[in-house]
């Protein structure tokens, strides 16, 4: 199943390529028919995700390279089943927008789009790490080009930073990929690229050290971190609104999704030396993105700084360490796919009546537009996080497992939750409300019936997601806790140091998890010798 | 005080509170899907209707309420993380039960009002959307079961109040009054997810994983008292955000360019009142805490002499009104400060009650005088509006105190307990008395101009004053009736399960210096405003008073420059450093490093330089021969 998920978009793709070339209208159905095939199927990966086990699930596993003990293997455990239905509910969406947001070369442009879907999903799916590799960097080529052929004015330009950025950090990640199937080697005798055995190593400190800092590096431009982020606004200017829909909505989770699966399990030593310094730069992009979206003259650009701020806050989640912050990261992934997702697919909708996205163009919208000014108003409520949608839940439990971790980040990152209404307010106040000035408005049309059909799912979902969270919670669960207890499993020593900044010291029980798992029970290391 | 436990309460599983607040969400959702197909005729009906039944189920829980106990609904699990379990659940115990009657009953009434008010706007379904959704986040706020669901509630109001502000959206002025309620709550919103956050995780440490009211108060001892002063001062910042208390009070007098029935729903029923909703609700908290309950109660003392201060001078109906809520919430804080909870409880419903009523009038007022707020352009109206003014006479008796009207009771209780109870002291209690008296004699000073003495308006509107229709002049009436007997609601008995019985006993002269000063405010208003003719140049006391006092007087009329104070202070710092942060720090540091090395590198490297070309297929040649390289390192 997994493996069908992965690449019918693939074999669309070139499909497609069999068509004529002018026969958009066919093209364009025939994507949309087959990302909603795709997505159907994937809903049975929900549907059969059994939540009780922490074990990849639908594997699927094949020798591929076998004189480098390469595999096709793939799975889904509770961190990427929701990732993978992220994308397979995004895609048809977007392909659903290209109607009115693609008028020439609708074949190509549908051609690379698929093959980005089954990038992304591969990505999320690949338990071997080489095969992880692979499909990372096959994301980047068919985004090169949604930027560099069908993009704005400095598209090349964009599409090339967003290209060398990323590629830079990749290839770091590749030498300590291959590090690591090397010291696999060296200490059992076989050379793999399986993350569970790979999991299992003993990697001397020092290593860790240089092996998470490449690791963490190309995450971090992914995600991106502060200050990796400026390829972002950029890209996303660029970037026609399919490609902004998908690199705000999925692509940004790649960095925070890598962080999760492979530099924090493999690297747990460095990973907690990290802590200060990454908790840092999370909390300084949390508030530096929000102020700097405050003052941009560019829905586009406003929509991107947030990004960087939202993001922050997955970050900070991610590296709480607990259960709390992890969720909340993984439910904040999922929720930021939606909202900002939502958000560019709206700016998509006046920049294609309107042939611009500078704010002050806009204003008294709602008068013309009481759909789009609705569906705005749901979308944004979503992003600053009121509770009854999704937003809320996964930034609520972000900040609970930050204070726990880290008071002083927890009570930094609260204020980009006010930070966050503001710019997001003064956006929808300068574009919906207020008396209509520019002629040009008072002829655009609301919402038509697809574009309608683009955003109803969305919304329906945000509001699922803010008040019915435990279907997903439950079967985030298992998986979460089972990579924290990797996590925590050679570096008790600051978990308890953590805790006692709120003047507590019964702490261990507060995490929910067993740290002290016979099997994989170490004795605790000495950090400090160690950074 | 002793507070009876968790465990010795009678609690009853019930399955139909949820109906309270099921039926105005109906209510939002009918309005939103079919309100725009079958038009004004049936959301008139269904919007007051929603209401009425949540107000009926409202009342068959309070009246099922066992004694000193509580009914428990829980609806479903919501979220389960690690050791937080939080349900949605739902819970009426004689604080909530109290105040769901007030938010349903008085919010009933400013639905059937608002029929009247609005049957001449085009809009008139979302409002009701809206109005209706306003209600539902309140009854949340008060009926859940625990903080998270109470927060819930809490930004469902500050979400709704950001909506109906803005209502008539095309005003730039009204839609950024919406937008600074938001953000001022937001501010302290922040202040309460944080001592949430303290809470949860002190708790956490001692074994009590709980998010959940009465498992709190259980269980609160056990935490140190720097934990819970700590915890109590960040709930008070939400508290002062929604209940507009010093520092953030800004937003409520601005949030008066929404409809006035959305201002009397705000200023009343719902909203403001859920700040001293949620200190009731903590009082197991608040009572471990001495230096929290002293801060509380400064501030609603300073803040209740403060904006009566202001509210002296202002000329537009509704601001005075609006500064007027301002001070009253600062006696519910002083009441609930001195450890008088349930004097600050009685209050609020008092309040609802008076204010309402006020605030309707007002609208009435508005109404009848062509959309004209300005009270220097009023006056003569008992005449022309003769229900209007006898209502509006019974909501200013009521909050100046006058003797066995609603406000003379409530008010009088909390500045008793601010002398008399261990938490008290003289000055708190005097500085209440001198706000009584202003109290009397700003609400006054609006009541002559308004009502009393020659019109001023211009010919063509005077000639079209009239008296409201029915629907809007029979929710005053109720109202009026409430505010006359509201004070014979023995709501601290009924709440005495919770905060015990403890009456002070006070001298005389404590406990009547209020009604005197509220008696003398009355009638220095009368000297001022009725003897003299108001608001002509030269003539008159006040006049003279302003003119003697010129200083103090544009000190008032400008609210303290606060707002001047806020935007030169924050605003626009705030706007500077941001634009500063993209301009110079993100463009040309951040950006400029990067793409120098991109530079230096294409410079220096002959190797690298084909990267510049953008040509994928080059590069990705490089890439692989850099890969294999790298593998047979590794791996030979």
């Amino acid at each position: 199943m997994v493996s069908l998920i992965v690449f019918i978009p693939l074999l669309t793709a070139f499909f497609l390529l069999t068509l004529n070339r002018n026969a958009a209208e066919l093209a364009r159905r025939t994507a949309f028919g087959a990302s909603l095939f795709t997505f159907v199927i994937s809903l049975g990966l929900f549907t059969g995700f059994d939540s009780e086990t922490a074990e990849f699930q639908f594997v699927e596993r094949y020798s591929w390279i076998s004189e480098f003990g390469i595999e096709y293997y793939v799975g889904v455990d509770g961190i990427s089943l929701f990732l993978v239905l992220l994308t397979t509910f995004l895609s048809p969406l977007v392909i659903l927008s290209t109607w009115s947001s693609v008028e020439h070369r609708v074949r190509e442009y549908l051609f690379f789009f698929l093959i980005l879907e089954t990038g992304m999903i591969g990505t999320f799916v690949a338990v071997d790490v080489f095969l992880f590799y692979v499909f990372w960097e096959v994301m980047l080529i068919p985004m090169y080009f949604l930027i560099g052929v069908w993009g704005g004015e400095r598209r090349i330009y964009a599409a090339l930073k967003f290209l060398l950025y990323t590629m830079v950090g990749s290839l770091l990640m590749l030498v300590a990929i291959l590090y690591l199937a090397y010291l696999h080697n060296a200490q059992h005798g076989t050379l793999t690229f399986d993350l569970l055995r790979l999991y299992t190593l003993e990697i001397p400190v020092s290593a860790q050290m240089w092996l998470f800092a490449a690791f963490a590096l190309s995450f971090a431009i992914k995600v991106p971190l502060f200050p990796f982020h400026t390829w972002l606004p950029d890209a996303h200017v660029e970037a026609p609104t399919g490609g902004s829909v998908i690199l705000a909505g999925v692509l940004l989770k790649m960095g925070t999704y890598g962080f999760l699966r492979f530099a924090l399990p493999l690297f747990p030593d460095a990973a907690h030396a990290a802590v200060p310094l990454i908790m840092a730069l999370s909390v300084i992009g949390i508030v530096y993105g929000a102020l700097v979206a405050l003052v941009q003259p560019d829905m586009k650009k406003l929509v991107a700084y947030s990004s960087v701020s939202h993001l922050g806050f997955v970050m900070l989640g991610l590296f709480a360490f607990n259960i709390q912050g992890a969720e909340g990261a993984l439910y904040q992934m999922l929720g930021h796919g939606l909202s900002t997702g939502a958000l560019f697919l709206l700016v998509g909708v006046v920049y294609e009546r309107r042939h611009t996205r500078l704010i002050s163009e806009y204003g008294g919208l709602w008068k013309q537009q009481p759909l789009f000014a609705s569906v705005f108003l749901i979308t944004m409520l979503s992003s600053i996080g009121l509770p009854g949608l999704n937003g809320f839940v996964g930034e609520f439990l972000i900040l609970l497992g930050t204070f726990q971790a880290n008071t002083l980040a927890g009570v930094v990152a609260v204020s980009g939750v006010v930070l966050g209404a503001v710019y997001m307010l003064r956006l929808y106040q300068r574009v919906v409300f207020g008396p209509l000035t520019q002629p040009e408005n008072a002829k655009l049309t609301d919402l038509s019936r697809r574009e309608l059909a683009i955003f109803v799912p969305l919304i329906a979902l945000m509001l699922l997601m803010g008040l019915y969270p435990k279907p997903f919670l439950s079967r985030m669960e298992k998986s979460v806790e089972a990579t924290l207890a990797r996590i925590h499993k050679t570096a008790d020593h600051q978990s308890i140091e953590s805790v006692e900044s709120i003047g507590s010291v019964e702490s261990l029980g507060r995490l929910s998890l067993d740290p002290t798992d016979p099997k994989d029970l170490k004795g605790p290391i000495d950090l400090k010798g160690a950074s | 005080m002793e507070h009876p436990h968790a465990a010795e309460v009678a609690v009853q599983t019930v399955s139909y509170l949820r109906y309270i607040v099921l039926f105005p969400l109906l209510g939002v959702v009918f309005n939103l899907f079919l309100g725009p197909r079958y038009g004004r005729q049936v959301v008139n009906w269904v919007s007051p209707g929603m209401i009425f039944l949540a107000f009926c189920f409202a009342f068959a829980a309070f009246v099922q309420l066992p004694d000193g106990g509580a009914l428990v609904d829980s609806v479903y699990p919501w979220i389960y993380s690690g050791a937080l379990h939080v349900d949605i659940a739902l819970r009426v115990d004689p604080l909530s039960g109290t105040m769901i009657m007030v938010i349903t009953g008085v919010g009933f009434l400013i639905h059937v009002y608002s029929v009247g008010y609005m049957a001449h706007d085009d809009d008139v379904v979302r409002y009701f959307a809206y109005l209706n959704l306003f209600t539902t986040a309140m009854l949340l706020l008060v009926l859940g079961d625990n903080i998270l669901l109470l927060f819930v509630g809490w930004e469902g109001v500050g979400l709704c109040s950001y909506l109906l502000i803005g209502f008539w959206y095309t005003d730039d002025e009204k839609a950024s009054a919406g937008k600074k309620a938001f953000i001022v709550n937001r501010i302290g919103d922040a202040g309460f997810l944080l001592g949430l956050f303290l809470l949860f995780w002190s708790l956490g440490a001692h074994g009590v994983w709980t998010l959940s009211f009465s498992e709190i108060a259980a269980h609160a001892s056990v935490l140190p008292v720097t934990t819970v002063t700590l915890i109590c001062l960040l709930f008070f910042v939400g508290a002062a955000g929604k209940s507009a208390q010093i520092p953030l009070y800004v937003w409520l007098p601005d949030a008066m360019a929404g409809p006035t029935p959305v201002s009397a729903l705000i200023h009343a029923a719902t909203m403001v009142t859920a700040g001293i909703y949620l200190i009731a609700r903590m009082h197991f908290l608040y009572s471990l805490s001495q230096t929290a309950l002293a801060v509380v109660a400064v501030v609603g003392a300073v803040t209740a002499l403060f904006a009566a201060t202001i509210a002296l001078v202002q000329t537009d109906i509704k601001k005075v009104l609006a500064y007027s809520t301002v001070s009253q919430l600062g006696y519910m804080f002083l009441g609930l400060g001195v450890g008088a909870y349930a004097a600050g409880v009685f209050h609020v419903m008092t309040h609802a009650f008076f204010k309402a009523l006020l605030f309707l009038g007002a609208g009435s007022v508005i109404h009848g005088m062509s959309e004209e707020q300005d009270i220097r352009k009023m006056g003569g109206l008992r005449s022309k509006m003769p229900t209007t003014y006898g209502t509006f006479a019974i909501g200013c008796l009521a909050i100046a105190g006058f003797p066995l009207l609603s406000g003379f009771f409530s008010k009088d209780l909390i500045l008793e307990h601010a002398f008399g109870s261990p938490h008290g002291s003289p000055l708190l209690w005097l500085i209440g008395t001198l706000g009584a008296g202003l109290t009397a004699f700003y609400m006054f000073r609006l009541f002559f101009v308004t009502f009393w003495g020659e019109n001023r308006s211009d010919p063509e509107i005077a000639h079209h004053i009239h008296e409201s229709p029915q629907v809007m002049t029979m929710p005053l009436v109720v109202l009026a009736i409430l505010s006359l007997i509201g004070g014979y609601f023995t709501v601290p008995e009924l709440l005495s399960p919770l905060y015990g019985h403890e009456h002070p006993h006070v001298s005389p002269l404590v406990k009547y210096l209020p009604t005197l000063l509220g008696l003398g405010g009355i009638g220095l208003a009368y000297r001022l405003y009725v003897q003299d003719p108001p608001f002509v140049p030269g003539r008159g006391g006040a006049d003279r008073l302003s003119r003697q006092f010129a200083g103090l007087h544009q000190l008032l009329l400008n609210k303290y420059y606060v707002d001047e104070l806020y935007e030169a202070a924050i605003v626009r710092p705030l706007l500077a450093a941001s634009d500063w942060l993209w301009k110079v720090w993100d463009t040309v540091v951040i950006d400029g490093l990067v793409n120098g090395t991109a530079q230096v590198i294409q410079a220096n490297g002959s190797v690298l330089r084909f990267w510049q070309t953008g040509n994928v297929q080059t590069y990705a040649l490089s890439f692989c021969c850099g890969a294999i390289v790298i593998l047979g390192y590794y791996l030979w």
